[in-house]
């Protein structure tokens, strides 16, 4: 706890927190937008979230191995993704699109736990860097780094958020999906077929996270058990936003980017992932609390 | 059972299951006892099956019978393990120095008979108590959440849990904690706890079939199939939800401090707060064999530690995986479960008349709403 002195002594070390937390918040808010698409037009909880966005880093660490610069990977982890995301929806997906909400949440769990097995066998368990070689930036005379991977990251995160308002406003896909998530009865009825805009939407979350999780590989590291945490992080995001806020999702993520950082100086990394869980709690109870003093619950 | 209507006679089903009943207990109990002496290669994986009962039944009580779906259960599980054996150590050495030994080093801690005993006698109910005062402050924080909130909320409960162990030195941190070792004169202790895992098994199996039968079982049931109507009807529903929840946590404090001794190691994260592996297992091995059904989370239970140690045995390197696809597979296309499945095709050995294909008498229990 003394390190909170320091962070009031030294107000550039809390800048530099701040700045590196908000870099990765962009990237939890790109994993969050694609929950809050799958939750708002599918009622599906997808706890896969975060295995999508390891396998996306998988994707640049294969492909840094096979010596392409791991940059050219954030397009490839996207489509490949979106295959995976696509196929995952005929086999599994779809059988618990109109079920109760609890189902989905298990069933995607199951498919958390297979991915990240799988890739433990494929690729063991150690923690593993796509080198991107872009070296470090240097603010206020050397003493907030930044580096620059995780500025393009950013830069990347940004282009693609924009990328996906641009589709779903503008493409005939894109109303399809908007349309269904608003009705999808009337959808139907307009001639919308609805199961290829699920398969659509769940392809598209799944190639977002890939996206996602190329970045991740290269600014910061992956490992085969660094899903659920991202899940976690995705859901709150979106708890605190709500749904189809795009807004609210971007200063939702940057701000437990923000959060995240100091909380892991202060209370020492150990305890990172600990203060992720119970803010989510914390958030949760809150909500409901709020919502509890006017004789209502969460929904 | 189905009310009878004045006059009429009682279903031979009826008649044969009051018969058969007390036999079939007592078989499965003779079973139980003996079983160690038939197959001592595998008492540990079957001191295990009665746990994962336990494990099942606990939380079925609040899933199944209450239709609050935790992940969470899992920290009642480890406050009961981490709680009796820091209990069974802290009685007797200071716990800081016993975990920065590793159970080796320099100095070397040994348990007499009496002592060990005396730690367990002491451990088991201080873990159990424990875990009841868990779930009480945990359960009036979170229990007025609904549905997948508070199955997300539980899920970060369970895991935060986990990560607040790994980092905390007194208890031994990531390298985790040694359970007190046995006194060399009595050799192994795994039946011993085989026999206490039995015992709990069985008395946890008989404490909710009385509760089941109770106004309280009425009134958790009355909370899964539509809690506003329950709370407009007078009960008090955030009362008897952590109530239920305690319960719950009693037992399952009480199977943790029998696995940390029967595991002889313990990782905060593997074997107490191991919120993917028996925090999802429990709603598995209950959705398996039937939720809301008493006979359910035990038949589950069975089938699934069978499933387990086969996947194990055979399918080495790829367990978890195979273990991951059993949970799709089970979800998505069996969610009513074996005893669900044998009520929709014998609805008479429930007391259900059917008349023209619909099953009458008591409503019948949704597995899925």
């Amino acid at each position: 706890m003394d390190n909170i002195t320091i962070l009031l002594e030294a107000p550039v070390i809390t800048l530099d927190l701040v700045l590196n937390g908000l870099l990765i918040g962009a990237l939890f808010a790109l994993a969050a937008y694609g929950m809050a698409l799958v939750w708002g037009v599918m009622n599906i909880i997808n706890i896969a979230q975060g295995e999508f966005v390891m396998l996306g880093g998988y994707v640049a660490i294969v492909m840094g191995v096979a010596g392409i610069h791991p940059l050219f990977a954030v397009p490839v982890a996207a489509a490949f993704m979106y295959v995976i995301g696509w196929a995952l929806f005929h086999l599994v997906i779809f059988r618990v699109v109109d079920r109760d909400i609890f189902i989905s949440i298990l069933a995607t769990f199951g498919i958390s736990i297979v991915l990240q097995q799988l890739m433990n066998t494929l690729f063991g368990g150690n923690v593993q860097v796509a080198d991107a070689g872009l070296g470090t930036a240097l603010l206020m005379g050397g003493m907030v780094t930044l580096a620059k991977i995780k500025l393009l990251a950013f830069a990347l995160a940004t282009v693609l958020a924009v990328a996906l308002v641009i589709f779903l406003r503008r493409s005939r896909l894109g109303q399809a999906i908007r349309a269904t998530a608003q009705n999808a009865r009337a959808a139907r009825v307009l001639g919308i077929d609805t199961d290829r805009v699920y398969a659509a939407t769940y392809g598209l979350n799944a190639a977002l996270c890939g996206a996602c999780g190329a970045l991740v590989a290269m600014a910061y590291t992956i490992h085969p058990y660094i899903g659920l945490p991202y899940t976690i992080r995705s859901f709150m995001i979106v708890v605190v936003a709500g749904l189809g806020n795009l807004a609210g999702v971007i200063a939702a993520g940057l701000g437990l980017g923000a959060a995240e950082n100091i909380a892991g100086f202060v209370l020492g990394t150990q305890y990172q992932l600990a203060f992720v869980f119970l803010l989510l709690v914390v958030v949760l109870v809150w909500r409901n609390w709020r919502l509890a003093r006017r004789r209502q619950y969460l929904k | 059972m189905a009310q009878l209507a004045p006059g009429e006679k009682k279903a031979v089903s009826e008649v044969s299951v009051a018969v058969y009943r007390p036999v079939g207990y007592l078989a499965i109990l003779a079973i139980g006892i003996v079983a160690p002496f038939l197959f001592p290669a595998y008492q540990s994986q079957m001191a295990e099956l009665w746990l994962f009962i336990v494990f099942a039944l606990t939380w079925d009580l609040v899933g199944g019978q209450m239709g609050y779906n935790s992940f969470g259960n899992v920290v009642f599980l480890g406050v009961g393990m981490y709680a009796c054996v820091l209990a069974q150590v802290g009685l007797f050495y200071p716990v800081s120095t016993y975990n920065a030994a590793r159970g080796g080093g320099a100095t070397v801690f040994t348990f007499d008979m009496t002592q060990y005993l005396e730690g367990l006698a002491i451990g088991l109910p201080v873990g159990a108590l424990l875990a009841t005062l868990t779930a009480l402050a945990l359960g009036s924080i979170v229990l007025g959440m609904r549905g997948h909130y508070f199955a997300i909320c539980t899920l970060g409960l369970g895991i935060a849990a986990g990560e607040i162990a790994n980092g905390w030195e007194w208890i031994g941190a990531g390298s985790g904690m040694v359970p007190p070792n046995a006194p060399d004169a009595v050799g192994d202790l795994s039946r011993f706890y085989y026999y206490l895992a039995l015992a709990l098994a069985v008395v946890t199996f008989l404490v909710l079939r009385w509760l089941y039968m109770t106004r309280f079982g009425l009134a958790i049931n009355a909370i899964r199939d539509n809690e506003d109507k329950a709370e407009a009807m007078g009960l008090k529903t955030t009362q008897i939800k952590v109530t239920a929840w305690m319960i719950s946590a009693f037992f399952l404090g009480i199977a943790g401090g029998i696995l940390g001794n029967l595991k002889r190691f313990i990782d905060p994260i593997d074997t107490a707060f191991a919120g993917p592996t028996y925090g999802v297992w429990m709603v598995l091995m209950a959705i398996l064999g039937g939720k809301g059904t008493l006979w359910g989370p035990v038949i589950g239970a069975v089938v699934f530690q069978v499933l387990k140690e086969a996947s194990w045995t055979y399918l080495l390197g790829w367990q978890r995986v195979v273990l991951g696809l059993v949970i799709v597979v089970i979800v998505v296309f069996f969610p009513q479960g074996i005893m669900g499945f044998v009520r929709e095709r014998f609805p008479d050995w429930f007391g259900h008349r059917v008349e023209g294909g619909t099953i009458a008498g008591p409503a019948r229990k949704e597995t899925l709403r």
